[in-house]
């Protein structure tokens, strides 16, 4: 359990999708101004990666890692170069069925988050995680820990900016940075703050 | 009221179309020092107070007087201690003034030697910080056509404050350009601001020379003979060198012996810590004395400018999260074992608490908010200094990271204002 716990704290503080590893900056950036919306954002993004990364490390251990045919009667066989290619394909199927699966049972909620379910299904922060996860041979709970935790890690990143961004509505900054060169700015000077957490071993 | 009529005469040439009409932001500084500005409001309601953001500032820069001071004299009296055991002066330009200036420093110098030494050391790095970051506020005052803001008086003596006293001046210069250019400026200049920014500043110098400033170096302003640790007592804690459980062989300080050699000599944790309470202990310039930091913020505290909402918080975070620690503490000597009222008087913890926290325009607004922001500082500052090896001091990060904190704890204090409102006006 603790074990579990220090990747959990982990994925969230130390390796933060967004600050630490800088991934899925464009949704990052772009869908930022509210925090309403990024709540919806985020919450979707702990969603996605909390499934995608368990289903594509079982993919990964069962089908394509070398040796992994065995089973099938190909001991082998290695198909981890088509690893990436499968991850985003999963991706994007999982984000399918997810979406029509909320349209069917939860329209509140598929409402709610609207455009952003089908837009992270390209986002980096996703397939980041799936491909560290699978990089650092997780096992199956490892990797919902990991996917749910980096997950809220980056939620809570883009909350974060965009409660900041809400409170900066009005600041008079010069012409040239007005806009998405101020949050280039605002990024930056947050994961300045979270190196609080690095050096930290769990 | 000659001064009144020149300035009153001179006027007309710094307004649009004037002579110097670019200069106005620095006429304008320059005249509300001596007179409040001639503007009424015109529409009907109308607050009247003669305390202004000016006042204001000027009333904190003056709280960190005494810590100032104390911390000048405390570069001194770390630097004798070195010469005494062995060591010499500083081995750069800063000794060679204050021997230009005819000073000496030996170990039962005078409290005006010792004075003098920390001021030739300190007032360069101050002057620097003005200079600088003066010039940073100035053109931007000028070009963006706001008004030079009294806030960069506190942000520069804070930023020189946290600083140790042997940085290199082009550092000093660096740093607080990254302070209020990056950090303030760009984001239209005082009040809207979300970090701090004699605090970024000096993150800034953390990350990019951490051998001058993260503390694992000695900070003591000689040349130090070998043997003579001069470590700050954080990282010494760190080190496992104090036993939190023995009260009268807590930790070991070295002393000279009767024949001139350093030795070993245990002293009590009561000695120790009215020592550290006092700011008799090596560190930053303006960290040392928990005493003095705490009159200056008690003095602002009083006055309704630092918000004591915001400091019990960082209290009450730290004394509840070192506390927590202790029960996990293997053995006596380690840092899980440092008691609250440690972490009080070691370190910056004091001086973030009462100076940096405190900063309104990148704490919470809110007044449920600032007890969350408070807590959160206190419980991240000791999560930093005892579980993250990285670093020994944790206030700067947890400043830096809870004042990211601090427009989400707003919203969700205004969020649950409106929620209740409907419930009750429906």
């Amino acid at each position: 359990m603790e074990h579990y716990a220090a990747l959990f704290i982990r994925a969230v503080f130390i390796e933060n999708m967004a600050l630490s590893l800088f991934l899925g900056m464009c949704t990052f950036l772009a869908v930022s101004k509210k925090v309403k919306t990024s709540m919806g954002l985020g919450v979707a993004v702990i969603v996605v990666l909390g499934i995608s990364v368990p289903v594509n490390q079982v993919i990964f251990v069962n089908i394509l890692a070398p040796g992994a045919l065995d089973w099938a009667g190909f001991p082998d066989a290695d198909l981890s170069f088509l690893s990436f290619l499968t991850f985003i394909g999963v991706i994007a199927a999982l984000v399918q069925i997810l979406e029509m699966t909320l349209d069917k049972f939860f329209p509140a909620l598929y409402n709610a988050l609207g455009i952003f379910l089908p837009l992270i299904t390209v986002n980096c922060a996703i397939f980041g995680g799936v491909a560290f996860a699978v990089q650092r041979e997780y096992n199956f709970t490892e990797s919902i820990v990991y996917g749910i935790g980096s997950g809220a890690g980056w939620a809570m990143a883009i909350i974060l900016l965009a409660a900041i961004r809400e409170k900066l509505k009005y600041a008079d900054m010069p012409d040239g940075i007005r806009g998405l060169g101020s949050v280039f700015m605002i990024a930056g000077l947050m994961a300045l703050g979270f190196q609080s957490f690095t050096g930290i071993s769990l | 009221m000659g001064l009144k009529v020149y300035l009153e005469k001179i006027e007309p040439d710094f307004e649009p179309g004037g002579k110097y009409d670019k200069f106005y932001a620095l006429y304008e500084a320059a005249a509300t020092i001596f007179y409040t500005p001639g503007k009424v409001n015109v529409a009907n309601t109308h607050v009247k107070d003669s305390i202004d953001l000016k006042r204001i500032m000027i009333m904190v820069w003056m709280a960190t007087f005494p810590a100032m001071f104390y911390g000048m004299y405390n570069v001194g009296v770390q630097a004798s201690y070195a010469i005494e055991a062995g060591g010499a002066l500083y081995d750069g330009w800063q000794a060679g003034l204050f021997s230009a200036l005819g000073g000496t420093l030996t170990g039962d110098a005078g409290i005006f030697s010792m004075l003098l030494y920390g001021a030739c050391f300190f007032v360069p790095i101050y002057a620097t910080t003005f200079i600088v970051g003066g010039f940073w506020e100035v053109l931007f005052a000028s070009v963006r056509k706001h008004e030079i803001n009294e806030g960069f008086f506190v942000t520069s003596v804070l930023f020189a404050l946290t600083l140790p006293s042997t940085i290199p001046l082009w550092q000093v210069a660096l740093g607080i350009t990254f302070g209020i250019v990056i950090a303030k400026e760009i984001f239209g200049g005082t009040g809207r601001n979300f970090l701090n920014p004699a605090l970024s500043g000096r993150a800034f110098l953390y990350f990019a020379y951490p051998a001058q400033i993260s503390g694992d170096q000695p900070w003591i302003a000689a040349q130090l003979a070998d043997g003579y640790s001069g470590a700050t007592w954080l990282s010494n804690a760190a080190n496992q060198t104090m036993n939190f459980g023995d009260s009268v062989n807590f930790a070991s300080m070295q002393v000279l012996d009767a024949s001139g050699n350093l030795v070993n000599q245990t002293i009590s944790e009561a000695d120790l810590w009215m020592n550290s309470f006092i700011g008799n202990i090596p560190g930053s310039v303006g960290e040392v004395s928990s005493l003095l930091i705490m009159v200056g913020g008690l003095f602002i505290i009083y006055l309704g400018i630092a918000s004591w909402r915001i400091v019990s918080g960082v209290g009450l975070g730290v004394i509840f999260f070192s506390t927590l620690l202790n029960f996990f503490a293997s053995d006596p000597t380690s840092i899980y074992a440092m008691p609250f009222y440690w972490h009080f008087v070691i370190g910056g913890l004091a001086f973030g608490m009462f100076f940096m926290a405190t900063d309104p325009v990148s704490a919470s607004f809110t007044n449920q908010g600032k007890w969350f922001y408070g807590f959160f500082i206190g419980l991240m500052t000791v999560l930093i200094r005892v579980i993250n090896p990285a670093f020994p001091e944790g206030i700067m990060l947890a400043i830096l990271f809870a004042n990211l904190w601090a427009p989400l704890f707003d919203y969700f204090v205004a969020q649950s204002n409106i929620k209740r409102r409907v419930a009750r006006v429906g």
